[in-house]
């Protein structure tokens, strides 16, 4: 019997690990290579030989894959130029390549404000070629449940991604709590109200409004588990007229049928829960059973 | 600084039609004989999932009524202070509306439009990543302003101190605010100076060198060869292998 793993307390090297077959993973552009950040080094700030992110090729189930792993632990998993150049080369060679899917273990505050313009425009960038990549008929998933969650410019390449895979410890937003705290107030967001955080940004609230698209327990196998069952069968991205107009019509409903709504309790209670105010403490297992309840009762 | 007159500039008074709506502005305009649509933020816009999806429902009504004709180019104004900072937003995933923004203009792409940003006034993180940071050019009006985060609060919270920042940034573009650093690094394409002369025949000189590069994301290359971002294009070539 094997121990379980918490994937938010596993390192980006102990996740890609747990996901892959056993001795299936090439790493590109390794630690032995040292491409570390040369901007981080003239701050004279902490550099990392793999600039804090893990980047290579696998099978997960047997079925070809490319994975980043972002590394929340060195500055936040945050994204600058070498970082975001690692993610962008390898959507590149996932459209010449064409694996089974690219898998984005996500990890990150977003931009690394060390190299803040280098860091946004390379967003942009890994956001061109993951559209490319979907083009050229490659998914990509994300998956979330590190410390970091998924924020800032990442927050947005996650939405692009065909399936989105987190736990509920994991978080899924644009702007952080204790930046809009800071910008705003405390009366607004309330970085310290840790159950306020996650019942606005975490998992479960995601996969109620769905934008998870599978909600797993933070475990290291479950979080493999649900990646081989999204290599089997995935949502595909909307990518043409018809789909991006009822993609824009969902989202415009969305803040109508949520005219107010501040906190995942409500979105809870609207959508019918039985017991909005223990959503928090259910298993991922209960919580999906329960949607999935509401779903044959709509 | 949002002046409605820019448009008189760009394509000629009486030849275009561009509403502002609030933060938002569209409409049709005439670049000599070419038809183009202008979308886009206006008066330093915090985007919120209001103004994404009204842009992003824009770029889909001019991408179905070209469907089957000349595909416009489209020119994106972007003027936003950033996105929209609130709980309510997080909560129905701003983020998200943002996604769907990028991949109408990716959709834009595909189709066959001509996409060009013109930074007018300020471009500031994730407001212009949605969309203004997504077009085959981007072009850095007079006294244009872009950047993530001013150097004071860079300093709050990277913990370094303002005064070396702020000799730092002379000498490196990768931090600093400033559209010449965009430049430097690759992507911002060009900047226009206010001495410079007729804008109708510049702007359709940009829509060209755009054709010429759609599809394709070259500013890692224009960084390099800028010597604004050094690492970029090498790094994801090694990756991307082949």
């Amino acid at each position: 019997m094997s121990r379980r793993i918490s994937y938010f307390e596993a390192s980006a090297r102990a996740r890609v690990a747990t996901l892959a077959d056993e001795r299936s993973f090439t790493e590109f552009c390794p630690p032995a290579q040292r491409r570390t950040s040369p901007h981080l080094a003239r701050l004279d700030a902490p550099v990392a030989f793999d600039d804090g992110v893990v980047v290579g090729s696998a099978t997960v189930a047997g079925r070809p894959v490319l994975i980043a792993a972002q590394e929340g632990k060195f500055n936040g998993g945050a994204v600058g130029e070498v970082h975001g150049a690692k993610i962008r080369g390898l959507l590149e060679r996932a459209a010449r390549e064409k694996p089974a899917a690219v898998l984005l273990l996500v990890d990150s505050g977003g931009v690394r404000l060390h190299e803040a313009n280098a860091g946004l425009i390379a967003i942009s960038e890994i956001m061109r070629a993951l559209m490319a990549a979907q083009a050229a008929g490659v998914p990509v998933f994300a998956l979330i449940g590190g410390s970091c969650g998924a924020f800032g410019g990442m927050g947005i390449v996650t939405r692009l991604c065909d399936e989105v895979i987190m736990s509920e410890e994991g978080r899924l937003g644009l702007s952080g709590p204790e930046v809009i705290e800071t910008v705003k107030g405390v009366g607004e967001f309330d970085s310290r109200d840790r159950s306020l955080v996650w019942r606005v940004t975490g998992g479960k609230l995601r996969r109620a409004l769905g934008e998870a698209t599978r909600l797993v327990d933070d475990d290291a196998a479950a979080f493999r588990a649900a990646a081989v069952a999204a290599l089997a069968n995935h949502r595909n991205a909307p990518g043409d007229l018809a789909s991006l107009k009822a993609a824009q019509a969902a989202l415009t409903e969305r803040r109508a049928a949520h005219p107010d709504t501040r906190d995942g309790l409500e979105v809870w209670r609207a959508i019918g829960l039985p017991q909005p105010e223990a959503v928090p403490m259910l298993a991922a297992d209960t919580f999906n059973q329960q949607l999935a309840q509401l779903a044959t009762e709509a | 600084m949002s002046d409605a007159r820019l448009f008189d500039a760009l394509f000629g008074a009486g030849n275009h039609e561009v509403v502002i709506d609030g933060h938002f502005v569209a409409g049709p305009a005439r670049l000599g004989g070419t038809p183009v649509a202008v979308i886009g933020s206006w008066d330093a816009a915090a985007v919120d999932g209001d103004l994404a999806l009204a842009i992003a429902g824009e770029i889909l009504r001019v991408v179905e009524a070209d469907t089957g004709t000349t595909a416009r180019p489209i020119v994106f104004i972007a003027d936003t202070q950033g996105q929209a900072l609130s709980r309510r937003e997080e909560l129905l995933g701003l983020n998200g509306c943002f996604a769907h923004v990028a991949r109408c203009v990716d959709l834009a792409r595909r189709a066959g439009h001509t996409t060009l940003t013109l930074i007018h006034g300020e471009a500031v993180s994730g407001g212009f990543l949605a969309f203004g940071m997504l077009a085959d050019r981007i072009i850095a009006l007079p006294d244009a302003q872009v950047r993530v985060m001013d150097l004071r609060a860079m300093s709050r919270v990277t913990k370094i101190e303002l005064e070396r920042l702020q000799t730092l940034a002379k000498a490196s573009p990768v931090f600093a605010p400033g559209a010449d650093n965009y430049w430097r690094m690759g992507a911002v394409s060009t900047l226009w100076d206010r001495a410079d002369g007729h804008w109708p025949a510049m702007l359709a000189a940009e829509l060209a060198e755009a054709r010429k590069v759609a599809g394709q994301d070259v500013r890692a290359r224009t960084g390099a060869e800028r010597g604004g971002r050094k690492l970029a294009a090498a790094v994801a070539a090694e990756v991307a292998g082949g």
